[in-house]
């Protein structure tokens, strides 16, 4: 296990040298000019995947809510269970249906550009780490929620005052997680920017401009250039999305410890 | 406060039935798209079905061949990892906690929340250095893509099997004490088959993970029209691959139809292969409840 990842960073660091390295940290990417940088994939990806955690994460917090107290027992096991059948979705197909439904509605609602555009990507990758939040966020209010209970009913709360000022304010750390663990998600898929989000290497004016991620950058040069820089500019992406999915995960690591240790 | 709480309220419900709506209308418009093709003629063309199967005859329009490399890949990845991610789980979970655990566990954690993509390249990567040095004529193929797929499924082997060990009773563990069972014994003749289902819902899991996964085998080796792969080093088509090339550059109809079709396969193969999963682990929990 240790020497695959190993490999892959010796696979990527040599060819990051300081020369090469100032060519790719640049706004352009022009390939036909010689013109390599990535930085618009960077920013891509980070806009891309911000947004789409700003989209999900509040309609994540109304399910959680709904699943504990707010709306009726039935339904709610039921909205659990289909939430981890949604996992079970793959992303090509929320890709596809989002090229033949999503991309139309763009373009008919908003009459701007091909319609597809950050706004398309955003609200596909929204549903996609949708799931992933809430599953995280019910199993931390599992936690809390027996705890607060009876006291709370005790005190004459109703379920919506309970959750708000008892079960939400205790599980910070739930939150935090779920919201790391949604952005690695967000910013490791490939798919759905790749089909949705126009692939335009620029840094987006607005919503509906196209925009480019790195996962997508990726699979796009591979699949079309064979320059020995615009290899190193997807290497370098792969070791940039390494030490993020690490970033991540230490993140992770951190947020859970004082947890396990206080139980 | 009181409108404050019944806002609350009503945004709960919204949430709650915006991504159901979401979903139930993704699925009913596959539904409606595909349901029309759906029959042997969207496998196989016009080729008869055991001609196409068994290889004597080419398939041109029909996702037989991509049905068979996604298979090819999910065998190949299930190879490489159910025997890897078994064993590394057993040693995490069974073997006394030392630096090498930790520093294991944490890099099954790593490789759990790596980008798919990364295996990809990972993959392609290996391709040039061994063009580079060993094999100047090594290309990207079958092989190669279920290998990556294999580490790409890898850590969610071993959390399964290490979670199902975890969650046995510890009277077992005694038990294989009090037999006089040497550690590997116990665990080969007492753990393993009591947590076998829990084993097996990992292993269900996984493939399912190897079947949806389309940016790993992007990057090695699969293309769109290359019929049924001639051996492990040959490119071959998959699945997600085939409604990814529809959905960016169909050219009839009738091509978009078998897109939808084939989404809806795959749509079904996961969900079934998820829905296994899950039941084998609720099996496996109420097992061991009682411990």
């Amino acid at each position: 296990m240790l020497a695959i990842l190993l490999f892959l960073l010796w696979f990527s660091l040599p060819l990051c040298n300081a020369d090469a390295l100032s060519k790719l940290l640049a706004w352009d990417w022009r390939p036909f000019q010689g013109q390599f940088g990535i930085l618009p994939m960077v920013a891509g990806s980070l806009l891309l995947s911000f947004s789409a955690l700003l989209l999900a994460f509040p309609v994540s917090v109304g399910i959680c809510c709904f699943a504990h107290g707010m709306g009726p027992a039935g339904p709610a096991a039921l909205l659990m269970r289909f939430v981890k059948l949604m996992t079970s979705v793959p992303t090509v197909i929320y890709g596809f249906v989002g090229v033949f439904v999503l991309v139309p509605l763009m373009r008919e609602v908003f009459r701007s550009g091909s319609g597809f555009s950050w706004l398309a990507a955003m609200i596909g990758l929204a549903i996609l780490v949708l799931p992933t939040i809430v599953l995280m966020l019910h199993s931390q209010f599992m936690i809390v929620e027996p705890q607060v209970k009876l006291t709370a009913t005790a005190l004459g709360m109703t379920p919506a005052q309970r959750l708000l000022h008892l079960v939400v304010p205790n599980s910070g750390r739930g939150f935090a997680t779920a919201l790391v663990l949604g952005f690695g998600r967000a910013l490791g898929d490939t798919m759905i920017p790749l089909m949705l989000a126009g692939n335009a290497p620029q840094v987006p004016g607005s919503v509906f401009d196209s925009i480019r991620a790195m996962t997508a950058h990726i699979a796009l040069v591979v699949a079309t250039d064979s320059q020995s820089l615009a290899y190193l500019s997807l290497f370098a992406c792969g070791l940039i999305l390494f030490l993020s999915s690490t970033l991540v995960n230490l993140g992770l690591q951190w947020l859970g410890r004082p947890d396990g240790r206080k139980e | 406060m009181k409108a404050g709480y019944r806002l609350f309220t009503s945004f709960c419900w919204v949430s709650a039935l915006l991504p159901v709506a979401g979903v139930c209308g993704l699925i009913a418009f596959l539904l409606r798209q595909g349901w029309d093709v759906l029959g042997l003629k969207l496998f196989f063309g016009d080729t008869p079905p055991l001609d196409a199967i068994f290889g004597f005859a080419p398939v041109w329009d029909g996702i037989w061949p991509a049905c068979f490399g996604t298979l090819a890949v999910i065998a190949l990845a299930g190879l490489t990892a159910i025997p890897l991610g078994l064993f590394c789980g057993i040693h995490l979970s069974e073997f006394p906690r030392s630096r090498f655990t930790g520093l294991l566990d944490f890099c099954v954690n790593l490789l759990a929340g790596m980008p798919s993509i990364l295996m990809g390249l990972f993959g392609f990567a290996l391709i040039l250095f061994l063009r580079h040095t060993l094999m100047p004529n090594a290309s990207t193929g079958l092989l190669l893509s279920g290998f990556c797929m294999g580490l790409l499924i890898l850590p969610y082997m071993v959390k399964a099997t290490q979670s199902s060990l975890a969650g046995l009773p510890d009277d077992l563990r005694l038990m294989g004490a009090g037999l006089g069972f040497s550690k590997s014994q116990a665990i080969r003749h007492i753990l393993l088959p009591s947590a076998g289902r829990g084993i097996m819902g990992g292993v269900v899991l996984s493939i399912g993970r190897a079947a949806e996964d389309t940016a790993v085998i992007m990057l090695t080796g699969v293309v769109a029209n290359a019929g049924l792969p001639r051996g492990l080093f040959d490119n071959y088509e998959a699945l997600p691959f085939f409604i990814y090339t529809m959905a960016a550059e169909y050219q009839s109809p009738e091509e978009l139809q078998r897109g939808f079709g084939a989404a809806l396969v795959l749509l079904a193969l996961t969900t079934g292969l998820f829905l296994a999963a899950h039941g084998l682990h609720n099996a496996m929990e109420k097992r061991w409840k009682r411990g």
